[in-house]
């Protein structure tokens, strides 16, 4: 198991690693950052010297190899826009993406399951299509389209919900929650629905077809035979059975909640890690964007390590050893 | 019934109390607003971008300053006179204190004048390289210049004074450079004369302005606080607009301008912005970059360049492209900024004279050239770029329009990229708001690698005639015949058809109805003429 976790651990870094380059590679193409440190006005010599400040005419792999020896050791280098830590920064930032992270998730279970076993249920009932049409849309439209429709509707012609931000925020040490005011969760509701709603469907569908298949097995008969009470059969046996891949794609979905918070986080202008990274893409901010693209990967590493992990604590018949093929 | 009793005491009590609260004098006014970009640091040396300037000064003040007609004005100098061409006094305000409560005095300008011209600072030319800044006494301030400069004064307008004892005693003495290890305290914090104090500042998020209780002047603002908030995303911002959730704005998208002025809590307050867009023709290569035609120039031909300034309509791109929110411009420079503006008329469109013109220079059959655009700096400027295209193609000549994000455009059109474009779309704003800067900048020969002379001439439009007149421009103190000067400068250009200057794009700013506030034209959004309804 030991063995393992090492080994694994070894293979994060060489992703690490591998990401860092791939992104290295890429911020050449994004343009000048010159350009966006100064005025259009600014002398020749001066975009020079700032070019070699930053160390910008060095080669590729001296750039690299720089860039990856100060982030060892937790540098990330002064963000060209801000003229702050990217770390600082990103620190800043956390709270609002994990917190919108957090509450897309549950939204997303709650609803999704609810509406999975009604429409697994009442399979032919008016009820369960509509349902079935409101997952249709959720999987085809796209997330900004449907911020914003929100935003008509709820901010604009409503009235009842903030279009933009965060509302207030409560510091609990270096975390800043909006979980604790009533206008930071009245403008987690908008956001936290537009970036679940693709996940509640794929988890309404999932629902629908476990529970479908689960009601066509032997004990769920028995039990009926046995005169078990309907709803002990729906809930007690049948929707605990559904749960296992439902929980474990919810887990995996997690690190896509957050990386793909981007563009809901675009069109709410929510403070958090995603809106920092588009707005460091339009900059051409490199130390953000390759300090955010190393965390993203980050996040994907940590959550495969751990799901590798538990699903050896959870069946036991699969055996890490084995998988070293 | 003892309990209820006191139920009821408790109540009228809550009630009295709340009556009382809402017959309270007028509760503290709440300015909000947004913009699609950042104040991107405190620091009021690290950019000069023109809505981080504006920000800057709410807090921080210059020397001089421009009213609400760009006019320049007193601030924190009282008045100032050269007694010699080459050194201006100032006298500077007394009774003035920073929000520490320092005193503002003549150290804090020598200081403020060592800071700006440091290295990390992008207002270095603000004041001069060799001017010497000299205290006579605690409020009195010699410059002392290398030549003389008749507009000096108007370029200290966003040079803001920062002060001496904070900046020491926080360690901000130097400005910080994007390349600098540590963060500087200025960057997150600000101290200025100016009438509002920042209160707290998230960048790329939310920055609180209050009211300074102890500022020494007057100002029409009624605001007692001022939220700023960035919305990048248009339809988000206009949303917020709509839904009263900030009572200003900007920019509004053209295609939005209709929907806001229908609603009913707010309009679009429009005008004419001193930014000039125009479009620019390489005459330096011997041979274009990207071009059908092989061993010559053909933009070094003045046939060709006037061929293409008479087949593009600018009245069609005015109310097709722009709908209206555009002036069309006859100069390289906005009509506000230059008084003899008005004899200068834009000649209209003319796609046959243009046709006899290309023939006339040999190419009757017309010919390709490539075109670097902007699709994310000016409103509409991939849009006014394939309008244009789309008018060369009348006249035979196809262009293959290359429209890019601004941070990729500017990497290969400017000095830094080589210059390599052949034919290109910009905008400009004069930084002193006088023509010296255009005729310096934009239309002076870049053939003299010792001085910075049209470093931002890309196409590097070239008479000498010109420079000679500005360099008589830069030294004129008579202001009668240094706009002669100007004229006659402008004359040549026009002349020349060294440039295709295209307009003046129309500033959109989305107002509350509950709001009146100054539309500068410079863009300059400024708190201190703020008044809401409160």
């Amino acid at each position: 198991m030991l063995a393992f976790i090492v080994r694994r651990l070894g293979q994060s870094i060489a992703v690490l690693l591998t990401v860092g380059a791939i992104a290295f590679a890429m911020f050449r193409f994004a343009g000048d950052p010159v350009n966006q440190i100064v005025s259009i006005d600014t002398p020749y010599e001066q975009r020079l010297q700032i070019r070699r400040d930053l160390g910008l005419d060095d080669p590729f792999p001296v750039q690299l190899a720089r860039y990856v020896g100060r982030a060892v050791r937790g540098d990330f280098g002064i963000s060209y826009q801000f003229r702050q830590p990217v770390s600082d920064l990103l620190k800043e930032r956390m709270p609002a993406t994990l917190e919108l992270a957090l509450a897309a998730t549950v939204f997303a279970l709650l609803f999704g399951i609810v509406m999975g076993v009604i429409s697994a249920l009442r399979r032919d009932s008016i009820l369960a299509a509509a349902l079935q049409t409101v997952s249709l849309i959720g999987v085809s439209l796209p997330t900004f389209l449907i911020g914003i429709l929100l935003i008509y509707l709820f901010s604009v012609t409503l009235g009842w919900l903030p279009s933009f931000g965060r509302g207030e925020t409560v510091r609990i040490g270096w975390w800043s929650t909006g979980y604790l005011t009533g206008s930071g969760l009245k403008a987690l509701v908008l956001p936290a629905i537009t970036l679940g709603l693709f996940q509640m469907t794929l988890i309404m569908r999932l629902v629908r077809a476990e529970m479908l298949e689960v009601m066509r097995t032997d004990y769920i008969r028995f039990a009926r035979a046995r005169g078990l009470k309907t709803r002990a059969i729906h809930f007690g046996h049948a929707l605990k059975n559904t749960l296992v891949p439902v929980i474990t794609i919810a887990g995996l979905q997690l690190g896509s909640v957050i990386a793909f918070a981007i563009i809901t986080e675009t069109v709410f202008q929510w403070p958090g890690m995603g809106l920092l990274f588009v707005q460091a893409v339009l900059n051409v901010d490199i130390p953000i964007m390759a300090a955010y693209l190393l965390l993203v990967a980050f996040i994907f590493v940590v959550i495969n390590l751990t799901v590798d992990i538990l699903y050896t604590i959870v069946d036991p018949r699969i055996s890490l050893a084995t998988r070293r093929a | 019934m003892r309990i209820r009793r006191a139920f009821w005491a408790a109540a009228a009590g809550m009630l009295a109390g709340a009556a009382l609260m809402g017959a309270a004098p007028a509760s503290a006014v709440t300015f909000r607003y947004a913009f699609q970009g950042d104040i991107k640091s405190l620091d009021p040396y690290t950019l000069k971008e023109t809505f981080t300037i504006a920000a800057h000064g709410n807090v921080y003040e210059g020397l001089t300053t421009r009213d609400k007609d760009l006019k320049i004005v007193p601030l924190l100098a009282e008045r100032w006179e050269t007694p010699e061409p080459t050194r201006w006094r100032f006298y500077l305000r007394k009774g003035v204190k920073f929000h520490d409560g320092s005193p503002f005095t003549a150290d804090d300008v020598v200081f403020s004048a060592e800071r700006v011209r440091a290295p990390g600072s992008n207002f270095a030319t603000n004041v001069a390289s060799d001017a010497k800044v000299v205290k006579v006494d605690d409020y009195t301030v010699d410059f002392i210049l290398g030549g003389p400069n008749p507009i000096l004064h108007a370029q200290f307008d966003n040079w803001y004074i920062m002060s001496k004892s904070w900046a020491e005693k926080h360690d901000a003495v130097k400005p910080t450079p994007a390349s600098a290890t540590t963060p500087s305290y200025a960057a997150l914090n600000a101290n200025g004369t100016g009438p509002f104090i920042i209160e707290s500042h998230q960048p790329g998020v939310r920055t609180v302005f209050k009211r300074n209780p102890n500022y020494w002047g007057k100002i029409d603002s009624n605001l007692d606080e001022a939220v700023f908030s960035t919305i990048a995303s248009d339809a988000t911002r206009v949303a917020a607009l709509l839904s009263g959730e900030v009572d200003w704005m900007d920019p509004v998208p053209l295609q939005d301008q209709q929907r806001v002025n229908s609603s009913p809590n707010a309009v679009v307050m429009a005008g004419p912005e001193i930014r000039t867009i125009f479009l620019g023709m390489d005459q330096v290569r011997d041979e274009l970059l990207e071009s059908s035609i092989k061993g010559k120039n053909p933009f070094k031909d003045q046939r060709v360049r006037k061929a293409f300034f008479l087949a593009v309509d600018e009245n069609v791109i005015k109310t097709r492209v722009m709908r209206n929110q555009a002036t069309p411009s006859a100069l390289m420079i906005a009509p506000s900024l230059f008084s003899l503006s008005k004899d200068f008329v834009r000649e209209p469109a003319d796609p046959e004279k243009a046709k006899k013109l290309l023939a006339e220079a040999g190419y009757p059959n017309g010919f390709e050239v490539g075109m670097d655009c902007p699709n994310d700096r000016y409103v509409n400027d991939a849009d006014i770029c394939q309008a244009v295209v789309s008018m060369l193609s009348r006249i035979g000549i196809k262009v293959n329009l290359n429209a890019q994000p601004k941070a990729k455009y500017f990497a290969k059109v400017l000095k830094a990229g080589g210059y390599s474009t052949s034919f290109y779309l910009l905008g400009w704003t004069p930084a002193t708001s006088d023509s010296h800067n255009v005729l310096y900048e934009i239309m002076g020969c870049r053939n003299d690698p010792k001085t910075s002379r049209g470093e931002s001439n890309l196409g590097g439009y070239c008479n000498p005639k010109l420079d000679e007149l500005t360099d008589q421009v830069l030294i004129e103190n008579d202001q009668a015949k240094r706009d002669q000067l100007i004229k006659q400068a402008f004359q040549i250009g026009v002349d020349d058809a060294g440039y295709i200057p295209l307009h003046q794009q129309a500033l959109a700013w989305g107002v509350s109805k509950k709001v009146k506030l100054v539309q500068r034209p410079d863009n300059q959004f400024l708190l201190r003429w703020v008044v809401k309804e409160p």
